[in-house]
């Protein structure tokens, strides 16, 4: 640190303070979750298990973590089988209103979630999906499109289509070249489009808050928990939360074609 | 798979015109029942919902001066370090992104509250006798909502930050221009692309913010988001959220519209 210019420490002093800042909700949760007091406080008087226990004993809990888990697997995996084609259309096709599609597309993270959240509310509850769970995953599925999109059209832009040619004049069908060649190819964008689409739909409240009725996500839950009482087992959920989110960030980081270069 | 490949999209394109286009035009066609405008004169002209909206646009402003004070020192700091801290740099602006925003919300009330950390800090310092009003009023909602928003300011800047050419920085500090006038005369001006995407960013995802004036509103600070949810919830009046919703939608698309027109030129470079 020696020989840094005045200008350069102070930046880097007003850095660290901000990064306190960002990190003060993680460093407040961690140690509540483990606290032996019967209610809050803190700093915590001793350590204990008790408030993982209690998540992990009460079934609503239980159940609504499940329900998270496959609504967003199924949300991934939806989002992959439409949003895949979409990209490789989008960036390949040349036809008559594919702009008009790109904005479409994309159009789920520029309107507000609380517009999207209401107005497929008005029509769920007259076909009666409220509550019904792949209602939700379609809704999610709208909300984690634009996900796969951005991520695949950035790796389709970046394939190098010679690779594709050269199969095809092996005499490779279109299906084998694109089975063999192509998608293996894409692997790590893939990889990267599927987890951003779970966590999109695993991490939702807002739209889950008007459609999932008396069926609790694990959000919706959480919302309605701290809406009635700060009970610490909510910290609990949340570290559990903030480990498993950290560990499909590192699955991407890993296996998937990482976040800066897709962010192009 | 090349040529004038249509067909791939159309799967993708009924489920959004079924669950997205179908039902955001139907419910915002509710906002004109009667044949009126009615509905948008409430929305624009009673004081009460005024004030609604002005609150809504009074937070998204601050919210995005206050990011942008914070952002760029992080940002500049993340784009001029070696690779090793910068990789941490990002883990920590990323760590928070992707933790539940229920959960930064519940850390916050844990951090705001009456009887909360700071307050206790604070109290126990000799401070302050009585707990200073930190949560359910316009200060929790805005450190709320600039936690949550800051990484959005952080990235582009940074992205800017690291397209100013070395050699022009190398060059007014080869003409001895102090780090003062560096930062001012050259940073600034080469990365207002950056800073005005960040702006525009945060402040149209503030306009629509939700769940956290709900929570940590308290019921007391009423955003446009909060007003909708309100109406269709528990007044069951739809006309008059589709208005709003209108309201919201087309600010959020003025908003971009006129963003774009302003970085039209530079065309993204």
């Amino acid at each position: 640190m020696k020989g840094k210019p005045l200008s350069r420490r102070l930046l880097i002093v007003a850095g660290a303070l901000i990064y306190f800042f960002l990190m003060l909700p993680i460093l407040v949760v961690f140690p509540i979750s483990l606290s032996s007091a019967p209610y809050l406080q803190f700093p915590p008087p001793g350590l204990s298990w008790q408030w993982y226990e209690r998540y992990l004993d009460d079934p609503q809990w239980i159940d609504a973590t499940w329900r998270s888990l496959y609504i967003g697997g199924a949300t991934a995996v939806l989002a992959l089988l439409l949003g895949v084609p979409l990209a490789f259309s989008l960036v390949r096709g040349r036809y008559f209103g594919r702009v008009l599609v790109d904005r479409l597309a994309l159009a789920p993270i520029i309107v507000p979630t609380i517009i999207l959240s209401v107005a497929v509310y008005g029509v769920f509850a007259k076909l009666k999906l409220i509550g019904a769970w792949y209602g939700l995953v379609l809704a999610h599925t709208v909300l984690a499109l634009p996900f796969v999109v951005l991520v695949m059209t950035a790796g389709l832009r970046d394939f190098d289509r010679s690779l594709e040619q050269a199969a095809e004049g092996l005499g490779a069908s279109r299906w084998r070249t694109l089975s063999r060649v192509t998608l293996p190819l894409l692997r790590p964008s893939l990889v990267s489009a599927g987890l951003l689409a779970f966590i999109s739909s695993f991490d939702e409240v807002v739209v889950a808050l008007f459609l999932a009725g008396a069926n609790m996500t694990l959000p919706k839950k959480m919302f309605d928990n701290i809406l009635m009482e700060i009970d610490p087992t909510i910290a609990s959920v949340s570290v559990i939360q903030i480990l498993l989110v950290t560990v499909v960030m590192v699955l991407i980081g890993r296996f998937g074609r990482g976040l800066r270069d897709s962010a192009r | 798979m090349s040529g004038r490949v249509a067909w791939p999209a159309l799967p993708a394109l009924i489920l959004l015109l079924v669950f997205f286009l179908f039902p955001v035009v139907r419910m915002l066609g509710f906002s004109l029942e009667g044949g009126t405008l009615e509905w948008y004169a409430k929305a624009l002209g009673e004081g009460l919902y005024l004030r609604v909206m002005w609150n809504t646009f009074e937070i998204a402003l601050l919210v995005t001066l206050v990011c942008l004070l914070l952002g760029y020192p992080l940002g500049f700091l993340i784009a001029t370090t070696t690779p090793t801290w910068a990789t941490l740099g990002f883990i920590f602006v990323l760590l928070p992104l992707w933790t539940s925003v229920l959960v930064r919300t519940y850390a916050w009330m844990v951090l705001l509250g009456r009887n909360g950390v700071f307050n206790r800090l604070l109290m126990d310092a000799g401070i302050t006798s009585d707990p200073i009003p930190m949560l359910h009023n316009f200060t929790g909602v805005l450190i709320g909502m600039v936690h949550v928003l800051l990484p959005y300011m952080v990235l582009p800047i940074y992205g800017a930050v690291r397209r100013v050419d070395p050699a022009v920085v190398a060059a007014a500090a080869g003409l001895s221009a102090s780090n003062w006038r560096i930062f001012w005369r050259i940073y600034i001006p080469l990365t207002l692309n950056g800073i005005f995407a960040g702006c525009v960013l945060v402040f149209v995802l503030s306009l629509g913010f939700f769940i956290t004036p709900a929570l940590l509103g308290g019921g007391r600070v009423i955003m446009i988001a909060v007003l909708i949810e309100q109406q269709v919830r528990e007044a069951l009046n739809w006309p008059f959220a589709a208005a709003l919703s209108a309201v919201l939608l087309v600010a959020t698309f003025a908003v971009y519209a006129l963003a774009q027109r302003f970085t039209q030129p530079e065309a993204r470079t």
